[in-house]
């Protein structure tokens, strides 16, 4: 059992506080004028991979926590139990009260958000997707490169953009961890198709505006743990799964010897 | 090891088993269904798929009844109760994956099943009725799979439905009150999922055992045809058994059982490391509830639909396109009457049908392939030419399976004793 100390230290009351703090950080930067480079940090941005391991309780463990930290406020995990998280997670009773149970809830609860979905109708556009299947229905690549690819965009509501998923809804929550990213563009000249040329906007690198309270290294960590949560928390039962299915296997394949040399002993008077 | 003789009537036996013997014809259909049933002796791996197919079939019955006790059709909990069945009812994951692996599986088994028929002519006299009722059991399948694939509730269930079920309005004149005649409702809705679930799991699973019944009843009838297509019955022996024949129990018996275990070890591997393959068996935007509001980026149906899918999306009017798509799976039908050839087997068959044959298959992968992509730009250009070629292997045979040069046909069958 391995959960670091001071690890859930946002609780539910300083959630909201938190994402209109990362919103307020974005509406103050501002935009300063990106200079040219061709493929900087970022361009290859639609080929990473999350390389998420669900064996990995520790990661699963610190993406609990980040999820319990940030996102909870707004997303939900209706089809998620909090004693299902706690005994697939390793985090004994004790430990699911004090830092992940949402006040008033009980272990035997679905995690839900305590956020009225009217509320975030009203204050995003939209209400926030329930997360339990999120990583099934969009892959987990999908999710770790949507947390990478936040930038400011000011023409936003929210002040932020992201290349995932342009217009997303969501603000950028996490960009006092990662800190404020802006997306210099270059201009491509392209012949169409009827020959006209035309100039097109196209994603070069991403230009750090301030730092973050975490290194480049810790916010990947960071995502590859939350991410690895969520394609956990997407099927709760995948490990029993692979962990079954090897002695399934190795059985059925003793099973086919043993028939296949029952065959070669009755086919032998076959001419 | 000798070969156990086919038991008479139960004269022999005494006790329980003549008891139930005199009322019911137990060992009769034994000795008649499977020890005195006589199979050529020259089968190839193409004739593990029939047994294979019957498999699948009792593993979908078997774990569909068990989904079921814990399936809640409706607009507002189908989606959450396979959740339920996924996470919180014991091994209900398991079940669940092997009734969606087994879905494809059947799919797998059945297709390559038919292609036998097609390599050695197994749909030829006298076995047209064999083949019409191994393609209704196809058809019923085909429609089995669709109403089961709805179920989930997911978005790619939605919008599959309301696709599939809005070609039925192309038909002229009854065509909208038909479509929603079928739905129940203006739209994809709770009624067309309760209905649908009706269906899924008494109507069509009913019609399939009658069919499958019907298949195997005609198969005992005409015997098994096989890879040299010669009638094993013209070469009686002088105990008026078969000389190229053997008793179905327990030479093939044995032997499907080793394919039961290849068959079961793949399946397996499926089930317990790859149940999605890929977003082929189930599909990532289906994880997503049904939502009318918001279409998926490209809504293609499960893979096994996908060539018609194609051949569908080739043809710019929908009326058209429903009618060829249709086409493509009534055509099959027509096959005994469609070849000409004087041999049955592709062993035997020239260089024009083995031409003929290939290119049907490669154009019916294609077109799968195809029916994934999204339907613009080269992909359609392709779409049509494989449609076209798929057509013209049903609509050319007449004449290429006629001057084609075949070779001769052996007076018994080829077999090499492991």
């Amino acid at each position: 059992m391995r959960i670091e100390k001071g690890a859930f230290v946002v609780r539910a009351s300083s959630r909201y506080l938190l994402a209109l703090l990362g919103v307020g950080l974005l509406a103050s930067a501002a935009v300063p004028a990106a200079e040219e480079s061709a493929g900087g940090a970022g361009a290859d941005w639609k080929s990473w991979h999350a390389d998420t391991d669900v064996r990995n309780i520790a990661s699963l463990q610190r993406g609990a926590r980040n999820f319990f930290n940030y996102c909870v406020g707004c997303h939900s995990l209706k089809y998620e139990r909090y004693s299902r998280l706690g005994e697939d997670l390793a985090i004994p009773p004790d430990m699911l009260d004090k830092y992940i149970l949402q006040p008033g809830d009980k272990p035997t609860q679905y995690i839900l958000t305590s956020m009225p979905a009217a509320d975030g109708e009203a204050w995003f556009g939209k209400t926030p997707p329930d997360l339990s299947l999120m990583a099934r229905a969009r892959g987990a690549d999908y999710l770790y490169q949507l947390f990478k690819t936040y930038y400011v965009d000011m023409s936003r509501p929210t002040g932020a953009n992201n290349l995932r998923l342009p217009a997303i809804a969501m603000p950028a929550v996490l960009s006092e961890l990662e800190g404020p990213k802006a997306a210099v563009y270059r201009n491509v000249e392209k012949r169409g198709e009827d020959g006209k040329p035309s100039t097109e906007q196209v994603f070069d690198h991403f230009e750090q505006l301030a730092p973050g309270r975490m290194n480049a290294e810790e916010y990947d960590g960071f995502v590859r743990d939350t991410v690895n949560f969520l394609v956990y928390v997407g099927e709760p039962t995948q490990a029993q799964r692979h962990a079954l299915g090897i002695w399934v296997v190795l059985f059925l394949l003793v099973f086919t010897w043993i028939a296949w040399l029952l065959k070669k002993e009755y086919w032998k008077d076959v001419h | 090891m000798a070969a156990p003789q086919a038991t008479g009537a139960a004269g022999a036996r005494k006790g329980l088993w003549a008891w139930i013997n005199k009322r019911l014809p137990v060992d009769e259909f034994i000795s008649e269904q499977l020890t005195g049933y006589y199979a050529p002796k020259n089968f190839n791996i193409w004739y593990f798929f029939g047994s294979l197919a019957l498999l699948v079939l009792v593993l979908q019955l078997a774990t569909g009844i068990f989904l079921t006790m814990f399936y809640k059709p409706g607009e507002a909990t189908s989606f959450d109760s396979v959740e339920f069945i996924m996470r919180e009812v014991n091994y209900g994951w398991l079940i669940r994956y092997l009734h969606s692996t087994g879905a494809s599986a059947f799919f797998i088994v059945v297709y390559l099943h038919m292609f036998r028929a097609f390599l050695y002519g197994s749909y030829r006299a006298p076995r047209e009725l064999l083949w019409i009722l191994g393609m209704l059991v196809y058809l019923a399948l085909m429609a089995e799979a669709f109403m089961g694939y709805v179920l989930p509730w997911g978005n790619m269930s939605f919008w599959g439905a309301q696709v599939i079920v809005n070609l039925f309005g192309t038909i002229p004149a009854i065509g909208p009150g038909l479509v929603e005649w079928i739905r129940g409702d203006y739209g994809i809705a709770d009624a067309t999922l309760n209905r649908f679930f009706s269906l899924h799991v008494v109507a069509i699973p009913l019609a399939l055992l009658l069919l499958v019944m019907l298949h195997l009843v005609a198969l005992r009838r005409t015997g098994s045809n096989n890879p040299d297509g010669i009638e094993i019955k013209n070469n009686l022996g002088a105990d008026g058994k078969p000389l190229d024949g053997i008793p179905f129990h327990p030479y093939y018996t044995v032997k499907d059982v080793v394919g039961v275990g290849v068959f079961f070890v793949l399946f397996a591997i499926v089930v317990f490391f790859v149940p999605t393959f890929g977003g082929l068996f189930l599909e990532g935007p289906n994880f997503e509830p049904a939502n009318p509001m918001s279409t998926p980026e490209h809504i293609a149906p499960v893979w096994y639909f996908t060539p018609y899918y194609a051949i569908l999306r080739a043809v710019p009017d929908q009326r058209l396109g429903a009618l060829l798509m249709g086409l493509a799976v009534v055509l099959f039908l027509f096959l005994p009457w469609l070849d000409r050839s004087p041999v049955k087997s592709i062993r035997y068959k020239g260089w024009l049908s083995k031409l003929a044959l290939t290119v049907f298959a490669v154009s019916f992968i294609s077109l799968g392939y195809l029916g994934l992509q999204p339907a613009e730009g080269s992909y359609v250009l392709l779409a049509r030419i494989f449609a076209f070629l798929y057509f013209m292997f049903f609509l050319a045979m007449p004449w290429y399976s006629r001057i084609d040069p075949v070779k001769p046909v052996p007076e018994r069958v080829v077999y090499h004793a492991h």
